[in-house]
């Protein structure tokens, strides 16, 4: 795979400092299958714990009869709502969702009772012996349905979550050149590594320890006090081994019910998910329903953008309001447009629960506003990479919320960049299936295959938006042990496989010019980490990381300026020394600790974001942006509809790759996830039923299937942010995919309005 | 759940007679999905791994004067890829497209028939040479179902409840030999639609086999009979001319009008219908293409 970063400096040669490359710890655990995810937790006298789930999309609960399960030889709890000592009521914005279904359930695999027994197979079958007394009820399975009058509604008032309205400029105003189209998007899995699983185990001191795979403890935390009546020092979090999480994993699954059946059964309890469970146990990307026109001058210079979006939120409200958020505030793309009307809307209906998934509203509206784009172009007949450097947003420039884009933007350079990189040969006869649409399947030998090539740009709001109070905590200690310096570093930050554990020990060494870097386990004794979601971890818990490390460093230098009788300010840490202003050598490290630690706490906040005018949509409601583009090649076998991704270039400003290796990794990731929400992923949801709750029939992508790309990393450094880091995780997800649809739209001559793009959408049959 | 471990085909046929609650296993890559996703809980496994017999192949006289490859239901696919690509060469292409290695070298011809799943991978091509399959009891012994007759419904068989599948008998191929497959991704992926053909000069034949496309595995007799007939007809076979692109349409059509095709999650029934036209199409075009060439090379 090739590969190619930009140009870097780096303080010192010492391998894993910022800038460095060193390995993750959990990688070949991880390719070995040694790695000790959340579902190989073991306890001593453990039972375990299932969940019994509704079958139906919407029903009232009559009466639920536990009778069949309790008289199961080895069950020893069944749980119901009633069973629920505190509110019955989580969810990670407004607490809407019940930890277990009491008077309704509104989805299909809502949870509405708990079997805690000495054997999985004995919780499973004494859980189907419970009958549950259902009133079927009609539900509202089509989101463009949600809001009529008589639609039944899944919460009261009322099935509208939030309606971002934005208004710029003037929206009524007329352009000689008019394109408008709908786009439909299918709802996304994040399909992570290692299901949903946690260890509940309770304590001596009434409280209760859970080991669980997540994405951010402490507003699991703050959920699971409030649900099982406790306060937040009885209710210690600990992460377990995380595979991926994608966002699937921001809200709670295992972790109330675990610790309800460890704390009535006295015993350690652990859930453990199947696919087909996880499937039903958390939160999927939001379909979406997208109707778009630009009008331009005809040199094709944008003058308005009109786009109605609507997301289906499903049944419960999770984090839809901040999907809407991002949108509508963000949903028009990395343009310059001067008169906007957007109308975002979220709504409930009777789906499975939607909320965050990588890229979190941008994914949708890019594959509208990018296929909008090339629709512009063909107008003004200008060529599909110069109408968007044409109408590319520079840095300096407002976006549509009227915010200034205070760092760089270059997306005029991103799309020279993937535009000049050399394209894949022509494909040759006699060329090896693999390389064919249809691969082994031996479905052409290149009878209707023809090449199309997609460009596509984003930009990506990093970290938490519109006001929200977003920081991480870090508490750094550093002590001399068995002669060598040790920092430890301890943060709640989760490691969801992004990486971070390296990023946190390259910044200490990198601060603290040591080389022994300790992770503390992540867990609830320090203060919150944030989420591992936005793409903000090395920006903000490397900043409190960071911080910490300079406040450590504050107390050693001034503790060495007493010894050494000189100023503070002309002390520096490198290499366990102290070194003056030229780098002399002055005194060791272990002569200024000695025997004691040093050991300081800080938090890192952002500059602050603000909430946007409810009327226009006004406001900076957003920290930092992250841009990417994408160039996709694909075979289209245009007669059975079958593609091959030939290539999938990308260029992304990165703002300072803190760990390069990592930064490629997390652009090929994304880009394979966005390139399979463009051609195969798809929660298949009829009537409000899954219907392919696999991983036969929800397909992802192979190494069949993702091409080797070639990857360019941009470093423009936000003066604004730690270390100049740029949020990195989710823009690649957002622009690969509409440059696939893009290529594919380009080989078969098809609109193609809907993804992902089935055969028989490009067949016609 | 007992698990049952016999060394012998003997030994498996007595515990298969004893144990009518016994499902037998072989590579268990259908059977443990069912048991993982707790759909079934047999009173016991038979496990046939240990049964050295059904691990080999063998070649012998067939009827007719050819050569028929007798081959053991446990040769798991990698083998059948690796081994038998010149004897069994449609097989061994729907072999390469079975899930992913790890898969491939688990899974079993025997295992496909056993299941009798219309998206096994194994079945078309089985149809278009006209295999039989080698069915035993301890009660009565061995029997032979051609593969036509052995597909009787949606995941249902000829087996009787106390036999066991010893092996599949196929002629070694007289001509050329085709698999095609189409999922909605590049490996990995069970079929939405696949077809096999076979040409078989010997006897100025065509076979086919259509999958995923119909209750069961099924052929295209009116699409076979009627290449065969344009093709004797216009002196092809022993010309060896061009195969017209209209003759290759109009078998390419009657394949697709033998489906019975549904609607589904993985595919919907016109799409199927017309996946099966075109790779019917194209894969005879090919066939008739190697076949053109195997004379070349002959002189």
């Amino acid at each position: 795979m090739s590969t190619e970063a930009g140009t870097r400096t780096t303080a010192t040669s010492s391998p894993g400092r910022v800038g460095d490359s060193p390995l993750r710890p959990d990688g070949t655990l991880k390719v070995t299958g040694e790695f000790a995810y959340a579902s190989d937790l073991w306890h001593d006298d453990m039972v375990w714990g299932v969940t019994l789930r509704s079958p139906h999309p919407h029903a009232r609960i009559r009466g639920i009869d536990l009778t069949g399960a309790l008289t199961v030889p080895g069950v020893t709890a069944v749980l119901t709502a009633d069973d629920v000592p505190g509110e019955n009521a989580v969810g990670l914005e407004h607490a809407d969702q019940p930890v277990l279904a009491s008077e309704f359930v509104r989805y299909e695999g809502e949870p509405v009772a708990l079997v805690a027994a000495d054997h999985p197979e004995t919780a499973r079958r004494a859980a189907a012996r419970i009958r549950v007394d259902y009133e079927v009820l009609p539900a509202v399975t089509d989101p463009r349905r949600a809001m009529d009058e008589d639609a039944p509604a899944v919460h009261r008032p009322g099935n509208l979550v939030r309606h971002l309205r934005l208004r710029r400029g003037d929206p009524s105003v007329t352009a000689p050149v008019v394109v408008s189209l709908d786009v439909e998007v299918g709802m996304q899995d994040q399909a992570f590594l290692g299901p949903e699983s946690g260890l509940a185990v309770p304590a001596e001191d009434g409280g209760v320890d859970l080991y669980v795979a997540t994405q951010w403890l402490h507003v699991d935390q703050r959920q699971m006090c409030l649900a099982l009546g406790m306060p937040a020092d009885k209710v210690r979090l600990h992460l377990a081994g995380v595979g991926g999480a994608f966002g699937g994993r921001e809200d709670l699954s295992v972790h109330v019910h675990a610790c309800l059946l460890a704390l009535r059964t006295g015993r350690p309890v652990k859930m453990s998910y199947g696919r087909e469970e996880s499937f039903f146990g958390h939160v999927h990307r939001h379909p979406a329903w997208l109707t778009y026109e630009f009008g331009a001058e005809r040199d094709g210079t944008l003058v308005y953008a009109r786009a109605t979006v609507l997301l289906d939120g499903g049944a419960y409200a999770s984090s839809t309001a901040a999907v809407v958020g991002n949108a509508g505030t963000l949903g028009l793309g990395p343009y310059r447009i001067p008169n906007v009307a957007v109308d975002a809307y979220g709504v409930f209906t009777n789906n499975p629960p939607c909320g965050a998934m990588r890229g979190f509203g941008c994914v949708q509206a890019a594959f509208a506003h990018e296929a909008l784009m090339d629709e512009l172009a063909d107008a003004v007949e200008l060529d599909r990479v110069a109408i968007r450097q044409l109408n590319g947003m520079r840095e300096g420039d407002r976006n549509i919320t009227g915010q200034v884009i205070d760092s760089a933007a270059p997306v005029a350079e991103l799309l020279q960049i993937v535009s000049e990189l050399p394209l894949p040969p022509a494909r040759e006869d006699g060329a090896d299936l693999r390389s064919l649409p249809g691969s082994v399947g031996n479905t052409t030998h290149g009878e209707g295959v023809v090449r199309g090539i997609g460009y596509a740009v984003t930009y990506k709001n990093v970290a938490f938006s519109e006001g929200f109070d977003d920081y991480s905590t870090a508490r750094v200690r550093l002590e001399m042990t068995g002669g060598e310096a040790v920092a430890t570093v301890h943060t709640a930050a989760a490691e969801v496989g992004q990486g971070l554990i390296t990023v946190e020990q390259q910044i200490c060494r990198t601060e603290l010019g040591v080389e022994r870097v300790v992770v503390h386990p992540k867990d609830t004794t320090v203060g919150s980490g944030g989420s591992t979601s936005a793409s903000r971890q090395t920006y903000v818990t490397g900043g409190a990381v960071q911080a910490a490390c300079a406040a450590v460093r504050t107390v050693v230098l001034e503790r060495a300026a007493r010894i050494l009788d000189r100023a503070a300010a002309d002390l520096r840490l490198d290499g366990e020394k102290i070194v003056g202003a030229s780098g002399e050598v002055l005194t060791g490290l272990s002569d200024v600790l000695g025997e004691d630690a040093v050991e300081e706490t800080a938090e890192y906040r952002h500059r602050p974001t603000h909430a946007i005018d409810p009327q226009t949509g006004q406001g900076d409601a957003h920290v930092q942006f992250a841009f990417s583009a994408h160039r996709a090649v694909v075979d289209v076998d245009v007669e059975l509809g079958l593609v091959k991704v030939v290539a999938l270039d990308t260029a992304q400003d990165v703002g300072r790759a803190i760990n390069p290796d990592a930064v490629v990794g997390q652009i090929h990731g994304g880009s394979a996830q966005g390139m399979g929400l463009a051609l195969m992923e798809e929660i298949v949801v009829t009537d409000g039923h899954v219907r392919n709750p696999s991983f036969t029939d929800y397909l992802i992508p192979t190494i069949l299937d993702m091409p080797p790309m070639q990857v360019k990393v941009l470093e423009y450094a936000d003066p604004h942010a730690p270390y100049g880091v740029r949020g990195v995780g989710e823009p690649p997800t957002i622009s690969s995919g509409p440059a696939v649809a893009a290529a594919v739209r380009a080989a078969c001559g098809k609109p193609l309005r809907r993804v992902p793009i089935r055969p028989e959408h490009i067949t016609g049959t | 759940m007992d698990f049952l471990q016999p060394r012998s085909w003997a030994d498996a046929l007595a515990a298969r007679a004893e144990r009518p609650d016994a499902v037998p296993i072989a590579g268990g890559t259908d059977l443990m999905v069912d048991l993982n996703f707790d759909r079934r809980r047999p009173g016991a496994l038979l496990d046939l791994g240990r049964v050295a017999e059904l691990r080999e192949w063998s070649v012998g006289d067939g009827a007719g004067g050819g050569r028929t490859v007798r081959l053991g239901a446990g040769v798991p696919y990698a083998r059948i890829v690796d081994e038998l690509g010149d004897r069994l060469p449609g097989l061994a292409m729907a072999a390469r497209t079975v899930g992913s290695p790890q898969i491939r070298v688990r899974g079993t011809v025997g295992g496909n028939l056993g299941s009798a799943s219309p998206a096994g991978d194994a079945h078309p091509p089985l149809l278009a040479v006209g295999a039989v399959i080698e069915v035993e009891s301890a009660a009565r012994g061995a029997r032979r179902i051609p593969a036509a007759d052995f597909y009787t419904g949606v995941k249902r068989s000829a087996l009787a409840e106390d036999e066991l599948i010893a092996a599949v008998l196929l002629p070694e191929a007289a001509g050329p030999q085709q698999f095609c497959k189409v999922g909605t991704r590049n490996a990995m992926v069970i079929a939405v639609s696949a077809f096999a053909c076979a040409l078989h000069p010997d006897r100025k034949a065509v076979g086919t086999g259509i999958g995923s496309a119909a209750p069961t595995p099924r052929r295209a007799p009116e699409a076979e009979e009627f290449l065969a007939g344009e093709l004797d007809s216009a002196g092809l076979w022993d010309s060896r001319g061009e195969l017209p692109e209209t003759l290759a349409r109009a078998f390419g059509e009657r394949v697709a009008a033998a489906a019975s095709p549904i609607d589904d999650v993985r595919g919907s029934a016109a799409y199927r219908r017309h996946s099966l036209s075109v790779m019917a199409r194209r894969s005879v075009l090919w066939a008739w293409t190697q076949y053109q060439h195997d004379l070349r090379k002959a002189a």
